[in-house]
């Protein structure tokens, strides 16, 4: 920084260029210290919503592994499994193998478009209320009020002497942390084999290793995201509020302030008229009840998680000097401007994304439950072998080989009757088939089964290069056929 | 920085970069960002002393191996020999299995024999057969019903154990004289057996006096090994010459060629090379190929 006094010389005839270094410490910090938050616990019906919602999903997360539901003898019994060793999907009536792995995308597809539509709406609402980062770290956070107390004895804490009463505080609350992290990796890991199996083994040492690792990630990852970094994961980890900003627009709800009604902000005394001034008494409630330690009166910020605690916060107060409540309430960008301008806030929901969002939802959730409840059980194709493309037999006749692939999808082992068509004389042979059973084949349950197939004709019933074949499968007593065609290579007559 | 970098409406400073009209907020980074950034370089200089990490250093052949030396290598070769003991069941059985029937009438068995077979044939047996085992002019076709050395299973299996024509004292021989080139027919005598052989397998039109010719000096020089009727010996190699195979191709000028020369084709002797239970599963697959003789006779009309 300069001083000297005259700025154009800095000594008789040199000129002084008014320049700083651009990494001049005392300018701009690099790197920002984390800011302790101590969200003051509220009461109202957002934080309600969102204590019920936590009981809910977290409930469903835990139990979900133990429910049980029949599939016969062949298959698993739980309700919910990723089963790779299997190489199948299972949600309670739902199985999906892996060559429909199309399934699962659509269901991404159709979370992803869910989460947008409601963004559009209603803004971070997943953010606010249902994300794992949120809820686990709203857990988190009243177990250590439960050790710690509420916010001004948490700071009291943090700032006093190491003492017994310090430690075994600080201690419990990272014991019962470690708990609910374990508990969370422990509960991941059921989904991916028998629960029960999985418990009975896990802790006499006798899961697979993978277990154990992703049982020690997912225990990490809850201690350590919910624990320690929360709302740094929000703020500077997740990808999300930055996509948001794209899926929302003037018109979807946000948590605001009312800046129309909250300003001039103030202290008011007792007695004091209201007129002239604002109904915000500038008590900093709402700042207090933030887990994400933001200001909500500045306006819709990137860090907001829109978890609504701070209307429950300013209702409260709101309620206490007799204003009416929702200083602090869900609302437009276009309202908060139509407000200030004296205008009558207006409510479009109906807008075009919102209309792309949703019937896009309904399109493919649509397809999804077509495609679920039309597929077939069974299913047949077949793959003509191709080297060689035919044999020709010492007596002039011609072979052509044939993979038949047969799909039972069912519960039950499967007993088929094959029919095939083909060119005059033809003559067949199942590789491993039971002379006795003759075109009668078995296809155990859940399973794929290959047969390969040799077709013989003579030659004089070779017409033609290519002459063509169908295999039609259809399982014994039921009048469903499933055919497959092909085609009879020879070279052609003679 | 100067202050035309500084946003106007948050108070920050900008990254001083502009993209149409757009301009970046240099927020300073969180301070924990940094220490992992450190704890990531004190992660990788762990790696390098544990782990393989760095090209020869001077003096030194190879690479830095790390302190747990660990190698891909010898992971990939000890996942090999996992799978190759998790299999020695499946072979052992394979290697106490009596016959084709017993093999065939146990399903996974089979599923294995023919698993294990294809995949030894593709890395022993595809270099003159051809992956789709379907032969070449000289090397023959298995797919087919023509087996000069016998197409019973166990037939095969011999075959594949000691080879044709090779080292093996065992191994099946027999040698065609090279009638033309080593003198003992004449150009015009080897045309005339050439157009009485290939009047074995139907072919007309060959001159009456060619065909006698042909027939007298067939039945001196040919019929010993090929038959009276030209239908072939099993027991020596010699193929039946009425059938519409040929395996050193079935024109004029290749069957003239054959006798000119006389075929003396060579597959080496697998035993020795190749475990019992390999060459088990290899004429397993071979004979599930379609060709084998006293094919399973489930064989039944088409249609219903």
């Amino acid at each position: 920084m300069s001083t000297a006094p005259n700025r154009e010389s800095a000594a008789p005839g040199i000129r002084q260029h008014r320049v700083e270094a651009v990494n001049d410490a005392s300018r701009r910090k690099l790197y920002k210290k984390r800011e302790p938050i101590y969200p003051q616990l509220v009461q109202g019906k957002f934080r309600l919503a969102k204590w019920v919602f936590l009981l809910l999903s977290l409930g469903a997360y835990y139990f979900i592994p133990f429910l049980r539901w029949d599939r016969g003898p062949s298959a698993p019994d739980q309700a919910v499994l990723i089963d790779f060793e299997g190489h199948r999907f299972y949600f309670f009536f739902i199985e999906i193998w892996p060559q429909e792995i199309y399934f699962v995308s659509g269901l991404l597809i159709m979370a992803a478009l869910a989460l947008f539509l409601v963004t559009a709406l209603f803004g971070r609402v997943w953010c606010g209320y249902a994300c794992p980062q949120t809820v686990w770290t709203d857990l988190f956070i009243a177990v250590e009020r439960m050790f710690e107390g509420d916010r001004n004895k948490r700071i009291k804490l943090d700032r006093a002497r190491w003492s017994f009463n310090k430690a075994w505080r600080k201690t419990g609350k990272h014991i019962v942390w470690l708990f609910i992290a374990a508990a969370t990796g422990g509960a991941w890991i059921l989904y991916f084999h028998d629960a029960y199996d999985t418990l009975s083994h896990f802790f006499t040492g006798g899961s697979p290793l993978s277990a154990y690792l992703f049982f020690g990630i997912l225990t990490f990852m809850t201690y350590t995201l919910a624990g320690t970094m929360r709302e740094q994961v929000c703020t500077y980890m997740c990808p999300w509020p930055r996509i948001q900003a794209a899926m929302t627009d003037r018109d979807a709800l946000n948590v605001a302030y009312r800046v129309d009604r909250g300003e001039p902000r103030g202290a008011h005394k007792k007695n004091d008229s209201w007129d002239g001034r604002g109904d915000c008494i500038d008590c900093k409630a709402c700042v207090v009840a933030c887990p994400m330690g933001i200001d909500i009166r500045n306006g819709s910020q990137l860090e907001c998680i829109q978890c609504a605690l701070c209307i429950d916060a300013c209702d409260d107060i709101m309620l206490k000097v007799d204003r009416p409540t929702g200083l602090i309430t869900y609302d437009t960008d276009v309202n908060i401007d139509r407000r200030i301008e004296g205008k009558k806030p207006v409510y479009r929901f109906l807008r075009p994304r919102v209309l792309v969002y949703a019937i896009s939802l309904v399109i493919v959730s649509s397809v999804m439950l077509f495609g679920l409840t039309s597929r077939a059980h069974l299913d047949v194709n077949v793959t003509r072998d191709r080297n060689p493309n035919f044999v020709t037999l010492s007596d002039g006749s011609v072979r052509n080989g044939y993979t038949l692939k047969v799909i039972n999808r069912t519960h039950d082992v499967l007993e088929y009757s094959i029919t095939i068509d083909g060119p005059d004389g033809l003559n067949w042979r199942i590789l491993g088939q039971n002379e006795a059973r003759g075109l009668i084949v078995d296809v155990p349950a859940g399973r794929t089964q290959d047969f390969r197939i040799f077709l013989t004709v003579p030659r004089s019933a070779i017409t033609a290069a290519n002459q063509p074949v169908t295999f039609t499968v259809s399982p014994q007593g039921s009048d469903e056929t499933l055919s497959a065609d092909t085609v009879f290579l020879s070279g052609g007559s003679r | 920085m100067s202050d035309d970098h500084i946003d106007e409406e948050s108070g920050i400073a900008t990254t001083g970069h502009e993209w149409d009209g757009i301009r970046e907020l240099d927020n300073p980074m969180p301070r924990w960002w940094l220490w992992v950034f450190y704890a990531s370089i004190v992660w990788s200089i762990g790696y390098w002393v544990l782990m393989p990490a760095w090209p020869a250093l001077p003096g030194m052949q190879g690479h830095t191996t790390g302190v747990v030396g660990n190698s891909e290598r010898v992971n990939v070769a000890a996942d090999l020999d996992a799978l190759q003991s998790s299999r020695a069941d499946s072979f052992a059985e394979l290697e106490s299995a009596s016959g084709y029937d017993v093999i065939e009438a146990d399903p996974v068995l089979f599923r294995f024999a023919l698993a294990a077979g294809e995949s030894a044939f593709g890395n022993f047996c595809a270099t003159c057969h051809g992956a789709g085992a379907q032969g070449f002019v000289g090397y023959p076709n298995l797919n087919d019903d023509v087996w000069l050395w016998g197409g019973s299973f166990d037939a095969i299996r011999t075959t594949i154990r000691y080879g044709i024509r090779s080292d093996h004292p065992d191994t099946h021989f027999s040698q065609m004289p090279a009638f033309g080139a080593d003198g003992l027919l004449s150009r015009e005598d080897v045309r005339h057996v050439r157009d009485y052989v290939l009047s074995l397998s139907g072919n007309a039109g060959f001159e009456a006096a060619a065909l006698n010719a042909g027939g007298e000096i067939f039945a001196s020089q040919c019929a010993t090994c090929h038959g009276d009727n030209g239908t072939g010996d099993v027991s020596q190699g010699a193929p039946d010459l009425t059938d519409a195979i040929w395996l050193y191709g079935g024109s004029a000028e290749q069957v003239e060629a054959s006798i000119w020369r006389g075929p003396f084709g060579v597959m080496p002797a697998w035993e020795g090379r190749l475990d019992d239970p390999t060459i088990t599963a290899l004429a397993t697959y071979v004979y599930s190929l379609g060709g084998g003789e006293i094919a399973p006779a489930n064989n039944g009309a088409g249609g219903e």
